[in-house]
Order: C-alpha cells, then sequence, then structure tokens
C-alpha cells in the first residue's frame, strides 16, 4: 500500500508541477480533474484498505465486522483505525503488499513519507473544499478573472457597421440569407433589429430549400408569423425541429457525428435568429443539446446516436415544461385561496395552466385579464380561461390602476430570469408590477428554472426585440391615421416586446425548486452549472 | 438531407379549347414570344430554385422535345419525362396516381400552360407554416383586351364561373365550386358558416393550376380511383372535407398516412404529434377570433389560396389566352427583341414590342408593329404586319398587309395578300393577288369546317386549301 502511495504521490506531484512550471494557471477543468483524481486514489487507497483489512481477516475471523471504511478523507484517522486490525493479521503470510501497519511505518523511505503527508494535506485541502462550498466558487473564477473581455452579442450593435459587416460574413459562408432592417428606428432603439414582417426570409432561399432542413424552415417561419408565441412554446417546436433533423442525418464519411452534426446546428441556429432573435429559453434549449451531442461517444453507432439524442431531448422537455408546470401548479394553488381575485396580464402558458388546475382543484376565485395593444394577447387568455369556466373580466393596461384596488394578488410569467433577479417579459409587464406594489398587492411571478439566464440587465434599453412598426396602425371605420407614416420623416414607431421588472417590485417567484425570492436566482443558476 | 418538395408538370393535356391551335401543334409546344409553351413554367421552377421536375406528357411531345431543333428547351434542371397515352383519357389526378411510386415527399402541380411571374414562395409559405395540405395560387383576371381572330364580338362569360369562398385574411380557402357544379344557387353548409361567419365569395378569379399537395394527399388518389381531375375533383373534395365532421378525428387522409407509416418504417412516432400538440398548447395564437373554439377549430385538413393582386398570371388554354400571352411574353425575359441571327434590313421599321426570332429574313420596307414573328420566318418587301403572331418557317410575299391575325407555322402568304383578323393554318397557302380575306366568308373547300359551325369565325383556312372564296 505504501509502494502504490509512493506510486502514487511522485505521479501527483508531478503533475502538479508540471502544470504550475507551465506558467499556466490552472483552469476551472484542470482543478476539478485534479481534484476528481485525487478524490479518485483515496477512494482506492481506502478501498485496497478494507479490502485487503477484510481479505486478511477472513481466514483469521470472518465473523468479525469489517470496518467498512467510512469514505473519509482523512488520511489520519484511517492509520489509526487501520492500526490495531493488521496486528493479528500481521502473521497472514498470503498477501504480499502488507498493510500500512504502523509496525512498518519506521521501515518507510523519506520520500515516501514525504509522499505521504502531501496526500494527507491534498486531502485535507480536498475536504475543505468539499465543506466550505461556496468558497470554492470563489477560487474557481481564478482564471476567469482574467480579463476576459465579454464580447457583446451581435444583435444589440446594429449601428455598428464593422459588426453588420462582420455578421454579413458569417451569414454568406453559412450560405444563409440576411434580412434587412426596415423602416424608421427610434434613436434610442437604433442598436436593434427591426424586421418587416411582410418580407419574410424565405424570398431569398430557394424554395425546395436543400441548405435548410424543410422542418427549420417551416419553424422560423411560423416564429416570423407570429404562429408559434411564447417561451416554452417556441422551445418546444425548436426541440421537435432539431428532433426531425437528427432522424435525417447521416454521418459523412470520416466524420465524427458528435463533431460534425453540432457544426450542422450552427446555420440552423443563425437561420432561426434572422427569423426572430432566439428567446433565453430556446438558448439554453440549444446549449443542452449541443453539450449531449458533444458528448456521445464515439463508439456509438449512428442509430443508437441518435435516439439517444431523440431521448435526451424528450427527456429535456418533459423534466423541464411539463413537470415543471406541475410542480410549479401545485406550489402556485398552496398560494390562492377562496374569494381570490387574481390579476394576469397577456397570455403566459404557465400562468393559464396554474388558474385551471386551481379551478380544477375547486378553489373559488376570479380572474381580471390585462390585455395592452398591439398584440392582444389577453384575448387568447380570456378565451381559455373562459373556456374552463373560470369568471373573468377583461380590461386595457389604460385602467390598471382603476381596476387593482379590486385585485388581491398579481400571477405574472416570465421570458426570462436575469442573473441579477431582474424578470425579463413582455412589455408592461413592469408597469403592472410598479403599480401592484403601489397599491401593497403582491406580485408572484412564475417561471420554470430553464428559463433563468446568466444576462445581466437593469434597463430595457441595453437588449430587447423590436417588432414589426406596422402592427400599430389601426384601421377604424375604414381609415388608417398612420397609413403614411414613412413620408413623415421625423416620425419612428416603436413596438417594443419586452421589458425588465426591477426585483424589488416581486414578491415570489414560484419555479418548480419551490418558491425562492428574486434574488435567489443567482444560487439557481450557480447550482445548475455545478450539476452540469 | 431530406427533399422539401417536388415539381411535377403536366404536360399531357390537348389543348380542346384552341383547336386550331393544336391540332397539328402539341399544347406544350407552341410557340408563345418564340419559345415552346413549356417552357415558361420550366423557367418559373428554374428561378425558383428545383433542380429536377418530373414532366408528364405524351410520347409525341417527347419526341418532339428531343428531335426537333426548333424546340430548344433552355433548361439546366434534370428532366424526367414520364409518357402517357394519348387516348388514355387520363386526367390530372390520373396522371398523379399514375407516378406515385416517384413521389417520396410532398409535390408541387404546375400545368403547363401556365405564364406568371408570381412569387412563388407565397405559396409555398401558406403550405409550410399553417402545415396545410392544399395551396394553390389563383389569380384576379385581367380582361383580355386583344380581339381575338376567328370571333365576333366578346365571348359570353357568364357561364362556367368559379365560386371561391375565402374568410377575412383571404388565405383560408372555405369554399369552392363550379357553376356548372350548382344546380339553383350556391349552397353553404351551416357548419362552415358557424365556423367562419364572414367569408368572402369571389367569382373573377383565374385558377393558375398550381397546387401544393402533402404527400398524404399522392396516396389517398392511389386508394381513391374515381377522382380523375386535381381542379375538378380533388381540390373541391379536399376543401369541402376540411368541415366534415370525421375530420377531427383520425380520417381517410390521416388513415392512409397512418398506414404508409407502418408500411415504409418511417420513424414518425406518436411522440412528434404529441410535441406538435404541446406547442399549439403553449402557443397564444389563434387564427380566428369570436368563438371558443382552438386555432383552426381543431381541423387537421386545412387548404389556403393566394390570390395575386398584380402581376401576370395566364394560362394559355383559349385563342384569347394565347394571344394576350404573346403580347406579354416579352415582359418575362430579358432576351433582345430582335434575335442576333435574324436578318433585317435597315430600311424596315420594327415596332419596339415586336420580337423577331432566329434566321428571319425580314426585307425592305417592311413595317413590324406590335408582333411576334417566328423561327425562319421569311418577310418580303413592302409587307405591314400588325398585331399578328407569325409561327415559324412562314413566308409572307410582297405586298401582304396582314392585321390581327394568327399565322401558324410553315403557312404561305401569297402576294399581295391582305389579311384581316383571321386565323391562317398551318402548312397552308393564301394565294390570290390582291385577295382579300374578307370577315364572315364561309369557306367551300374546306377539310376542317364541321369544328366551327358552332363558331362564327370571319375566316380560317386550313390546310391543303387553296381557294377562298370572294
Amino acid at each position: 500500500m505504501a509502494d502504490c502511495g509512493a506510486a502514487d504521490g511522485p505521479v501527483k506531484k508531478d503533475d502538479i508541477v508540471r502544470a504550475k512550471n507551465e506558467g499556466k494557471e490552472l483552469t476551472k477543468e484542470e482543478k476539478q480533474r485534479l481534484r476528481k483524481e485525487k478524490k479518485h486514489q483515496k477512494k482506492q487507497k481506502d478501498e485496497k484498505r478494507p479490502s485487503e483489512r477484510a481479505k486478511e481477516k477472513k481466514p483469521v475471523a470472518p465473523s468479525q465486522p469489517v470496518a467498512t471504511q467510512p469514505p473519509t478523507q482523512k488520511a489520519p484517522t484511517v492509520l489509526p483505525a487501520s492500526a490495531p486490525i493488521p496486528v493479528p493479521a500481521s502473521g497472514a503470510p498470503s498477501h504480499s503488499s502488507p498493510a500500512p501497519s504502523p509496525a512498518d511505518k519506521p521501515a518507510k523511505s523519506r520520500a515516501e513519507q514525504k509522499a505521504e503527508r502531501r496526500a494527507r494535506q491534498d486531502a485535507d485541502r480536498a475536504s475543505k473544499q468539499q465543506s466550505c462550498f461556496s468558497s470554492s466558487k470563489t477560487k474557481a473564477p481564478p482564471s476567469e478573472l482574467n480579463p476576459v473581455v465579454k464580447r457583446l452579442p451581435e444583435h444589440v450593435q446594429v449601428d455598428d457597421p464593422a459588426v453588420v459587416k462582420r455578421l454579413a460574413k458569417k451569414l454568406e459562408r453559412q450560405q444563409i440569407p440576411l434580412r434587412s432592417d426596415y423602416g424608421y428606428k427610434v434613436s434610442l432603439f437604433s442598436h436593434l433589429h427591426q424586421y418587416s414582417r411582410k418580407a419574410p426570409l424565405t424570398q431569398q432561399l430557394s424554395i425546395p430549400s436543400t441548405v435548410i432542413h424543410p422542418s427549420i424552415v417551416r419553424l422560423g417561419l411560423q416564429y416570423s408569423q407570429g404562429i408559434v408565441v411564447g417561451s416554452n412554446a417556441r422551445s418546444v417546436a425548436l426541440l421537435h425541429a432539431f428532433k426531425q433533423v437528427i432522424r435525417d442525418y447521416t454521418t459523412p464519411p470520416n466524420e465524427e457525428l458528435a463533431r460534425d452534426l453540432v457544426n450542422k446546428l450552427k446555420p440552423y441556429i443563425s437561420f432561426l435568429n434572422q427569423c426572430r432573435p432566439l428567446s433565453a429559453s430556446m438558448g439554453n434549449a440549444i446549449k443542452y443539446i449541443k453539450k449531449e451531442i458533444s458528448n456521445i461517444p464515439s463508439q456509438f453507432k449512428e442509430e443508437e446516436a441518435k435516439t439517444k439524442l431523440q431521448k435526451c431531448i424528450d427527456c429535456y422537455i418533459n423534466e423541464n415544461v411539463v413537470l415543471a408546470a406541475k410542480a410549479i401548479s401545485k406550489y402556485a394553488i398552496k398560494k390562492i385561496s377562496d374569494g381570490d381575485v387574481i390579476l394576469v396580464y397577456g397570455c403566459s402558458s404557465l400562468v393559464n395552466h396554474i388558474l385551471c388546475e386551481a379551478y380544477d382543484k375547486s378553489r373559488k376565485f376570479r380572474v381580471i385579464v390585462v390585455d395592452s395593444r398591439p398584440r392582444l394577447e389577453g384575448r387568447e387568455a380570456l378565451r381559455r380561461l373562459v373556456q374552463r369556466g373560470i369568471s373573468c373580466t377583461y380590461v386595457l393596461i389604460s385602467a390598471l390602476s382603476y381596476i387593482l384596488p379590486e385585485v388581491s394578488k398579481v400571477f405574472l410569467g416570465a421570458h426570462a430570469l436575469l442573473a441579477n433577479g431582474y424578470v425579463m417579459s413582455r412589455v408592461g409587464t413592469s408597469q403592472i408590477a410598479l403599480v401592484a406594489r403601489t397599491f401593497n398587492v403582491p406580485v408572484l411571478v412564475c417561471c420554470e428554472t430553464y428559463k433563468f439566464c446568466e444576462r445581466v440587465q437593469t434597463d430595457s434599453f441595453v437588449s430587447n426585440e423590436l417588432d414589426d412598426p406596422d402592427d400599430l396602425m389601426v384601421t377604424r371605420k375604414g381609415k388608417t391615421q398612420l397609413e403614411n407614416w414613412h413620408d413623415v420623416s421625423s416620425l419612428g414607431l416603436l413596438n417594443l416586446v419586452y421589458d425588465v421588472t426591477p426585483p424589488d417590485f416581486v414578491d415570489l417567484v414560484i419555479t418548480d425548486l419551490g418558491m425562492i425570492p428574486c434574488t435567489s436566482v443567482p444560487v439557481v443558476l450557480r447550482v445548475k452549472n455545478l450539476e452540469q | 438531407l431530406q427533399m422539401e418538395l417536388q415539381a411535377v408538370l403536366m404536360a399531357a393535356g390537348g389543348g380542346s379549347r384552341m383547336m386550331d391551335l393544336t391540332y397539328n401543334t402539341p399544347k406544350p409546344l407552341l410557340p408563345v414570344g418564340n419559345k415552346p409553351l413549356i417552357w415558361y413554367p420550366l423557367n418559373l421552377l428554374e428561378r425558383v430554385g428545383f433542380e429536377e421536375v418530373i414532366v408528364i406528357t405524351t410520347k409525341e411531345v417527347q419526341k418532339m422535345i428531343s428531335t426537333d431543333p426548333k424546340v430548344k428547351l433552355d433548361v439546366k434542371m434534370k428532366l424526367d419525362l414520364v409518357c402517357i397515352q394519348e387516348d388514355a383519357d387520363m386526367g390530372t389526378a390520373d396522371a398523379l396516381r399514375h407516378i406515385q411510386q416517384k413521389v417520396k415527399t410532398d409535390v408541387l402541380v404546375v400545368s403547363c400552360d401556365l405564364i406568371t411571374d408570381a412569387a412563388l414562395h407565397e405559396v409555398v409559405d401558406l403550405f409550410r407554416a399553417h402545415n396545410a395540405t392544399l395551396s394553390m395560387l389563383m389569380s384576379k383576371a385581367h380582361e383580355f383586351t386583344e380581339t381575338v381572330p376567328g370571333q365576333k364580338g366578346k365571348k359570353k362569360t357568364g357561364e362556367q364561373r368559379d365560386f371561391v369562398g375565402v374568410d377575412g385574411t383571404g388565405k383560408r380557402l372555405l369554399f369552392m365550386a363550379n357553376e356548372a357544379d350548382l344546380d339553383e344557387g350556391v349552397v353553404i353548409r351551416k357548419s362552415i358558416m358557424r365556423k367562419h361567419p364572414r367569408m368572402h365569395i369571389k367569382t373573377g378569379l383565374v385558377d393558375a393550376h398550381l397546387y401544393c399537395l402533402k404527400k398524404s394527399v399522392v396516396d389517398f388518389l392511389a386508394d381513391n380511383k374515381s377522382i380523375s381531375s386535381i381542379r375538378g375533383e380533388l381540390v373541391p373534395y379536399l376543401v369541402r372535407k376540411q368541415f366534415s365532421k370525421s375530420t377531427n378525428s383520425p380520417k381517410v387522409i390521416d388513415e392512409t398516412h397512418q398506414n404508409l407509416k407502418k408500411n415504409d418504417k418511417i420513424q414518425i412516432s406518436s411522440r412528434d404529434e404529441e410535441l406538435l400538440h404541446l406547442t399549439q398548447e403553449r402557443s397564444c395564437w389563434n387564427d380566428h377570433r369570436g368563438d371558443m373554439s382552438d386555432a383552426y377549430h381543431g381541423g387537421r385538413l386545412r387548404c389556403y389560396v393566394h390570390i395575386m393582386d398584380e402581376g401576370i398570371c395566364y394560362r394559355v388554354n383559349t385563342l384569347a389566352a394565347y394571344i394576350e400571352a404573346n403580347r406579354l411574353a416579352p415582359k418575362l425575359f430579358d432576351e433582345p427583341a430582335v434575335h442576333p441571327s435574324a436578318v433585317v434590313s435597315e430600311r424596315c421599321l420594327i415596332g419596339a414590342d415586336s420580337i423577331i426570332g432566329a434566321s428571319c429574313q425580314i426585307s425592305d420596307k417592311t413595317s413590324i408593329k406590335r408582333s411576334t414573328i417566328g423561327v425562319s420566318t421569311t418577310v418580303r418587301e413592302k409587307v405591314k404586319v400588325t398585331n399578328s403572331i407569325i409561327m415559324h418557317g412562314v413566308t409572307i410575299e410582297e405586298g401582304c398587309n396582314i392585321q390581327g391575325s394568327v399565322i401558324c407555322s410553315n403557312a404561305v402568304i401569297g402576294r399581295g395578300a391582305d389579311i384581316k383578323y383571321c386565323l391562317v393554318g398551318s402548312h397552308s397557302t393564301a394565294r390570290e393577288h390582291n385577295s382579300k380575306i374578307a370577315p364572315e366568308k364561309r369557306l367551300t373547300e374546306c377539310h376542317r369546317a364541321e369544328v366551327n359551325i358552332t363558331y362564327h369565325y370571319k375566316s380560317i383556312t386550313y390546310n391543303n386549301c387553296h381557294k377562298v372564296s370572294k
């Protein structure tokens, strides 16, 4: 045992020494790897000791319970524990490798002693890291504390011609057509894209689309025309389309599925981004699927790999959308009591689901649906709730302060939850939260954990989405007042899609992990990252 | 990579409504703007990005395409020619059934007589975005302004109207019927009215005969041999089937689809259907409002139509359409009006909107206005050609005056002939010095007179007729 300890010691030492000598800071992966190796070696040592002891004991006293070596990382406790046992067994001649009996200790060479001491120190360090969990996080990012210049994403730098040119080149390389901006943009938002629905991207594609898989073209069309709307629906549709892509995929010769499939997906994602900017939930789904694909072991045959990926996708959707919705409803129903008047805004699939479940569990409440132009999504929410039998009231957002004295709770859905606790949701949500706070009405945000994203934003200007400005035109009695808005040079129509609500206005966030305050979002993100 | 759409070109039709032109030349090869008619839909498909087309045609056409040098098709796509018997009297749906084995994915069916500059992506986008079963193209009909030779006055447009009902957005096809099938009035079922209380019924539309069909429809056709025409029977059937009660549960077309799944071992599992359902459930979009139903009223079969407001869209199946198409054809392609190989003398007047074909010989003092001159035609001196279509290999002797007429291929117009609003058949000769083929003369020596008794023709000369009575 001491031999292998000695054998291991110098090897480990060499590793660390090598890394340090190269001048490179240990990256997070290397540190993790080192930690894992040490743990593994520790475990090996511990397992060998009890196994040897067991073997030695068996000829001696099989009934004697082997103190199943507790998987402590502390070497000092190991040595004294092993001390009393090998003494009676020291006579056993069967095994060549002697247990590190204290009797043998003086026989160890200085190098072996040093190795043991170092092993002990490593084990201590490892255990300390295990126990004080959060401090490890501060140690892990020393590599990230290097000035890592985070590049701004391209979709918020539209007024920088160099970035636009770079994007155009990238799209050209991937053979995706570039969608051109439309109309005069309000100066505060000139850094964002603004597209027209009447100029779809398919105009520039060949009709039996060969570069892009047909189901992705269909998906892009559905996004840009607004047929698939809503964070959950968009992610589910995206994963469904990816399933079709994976099903129709064949590995070209001399290529590995793990790498080639990820490269195949990149142009599709650019295409979908051109049709409509990706949502946070879609981004997380894409990250997950890319990780799954790159983790496919190379010995898998193509069919096996494909079935595994399809199963992963199904699993992801089941866990993060379907089961999460069930879990959230369970928590949320605890917060709905009889006689409640609940206010909802727009059409959030999750909030609708919660309300329908609560109604099925015979809670007595009524709902006020607040709606806003130009999308008027509240009408759809109204239809779904009334179809179930829930009694509803419908107002436009301008009547919010009028209706709020009646309201007992506000349930809001979210598009994404940002790392600083801000809630990104449909434009108008922050208004509702603000007015509700003024009236001292509790605001509860319902959001699944897969929508948590690591972005940080404190205002709605930095990163947003501009919808088609022509949606703001309305025809009443045959007259459209804004018909010729292009001719008025100083007039810009702004159709924002999202806004951010600060955490001070939100009382509770209901997620599938439980009911957490808004400021706990970074903790959840951290836990999720470590799990991966 | 999976193919999205397969193009099928129907070029086996007979051209029964313009027998004067098609008794000698098959309809797909009639020259329009000096290109065979079939070139126009092929060019449309090529422009849009198709790389191969299945062309269903007759043996005669296939022979002419491969042998006749004049019929240069000039397309880069791969053409898969499928021949059917001419006398088999096959409808378009029968033809589709014939090639069922070749159809591996959704099809885009185009007719060979379609001349249009429509943006095809509009039709296909409807097909894609709404996962439609049928998507078609229609256009507002334009009045034909040219006088047609052989026709007295405007033809009555009262009969055989098509009634097309669309919903408020103008995209969803709710109702389609031809006047011939309606006994007394337009009958609309209450179930349709309940789901779509606002319907716009249009009659002045031209059906471009361009259809996007799902693969399951082709398979359905294979099982239902009674349907023989796409336009006449299949499309109205599908439009009606959108609202039939059985469509909301596994029904005819979907059952065939499911059978096919088992047969072809396509692994489209029911899990995919669940995901689609989940997406629709979570998406807050609806295609209509005002009632309590889900999007599309829960129906699985949907038919869409794209109606063009502006742009060229002609179906060349009547003489009037043929003439109109010849006028507008030069706008569709930008080749030079006068072919470089034509020998055009200097002292002749050729209007800007005339087309001169290859290897023509135009002599002095001729005036050609708003006309099309075909390949290898000879026009001698002092000839005036206005508003006419002259096909290939025609010889026009000196001093002729041709107005508003159609001279078919290889005809010979004798010296001094004065032809107004006439149609001269192919290989015929109109002699007579100073003869005037005046309006409304009935021919005495003519082989094909029996065909024309129902119409009031001004005057027609046919094969082997030499004399025109005065």
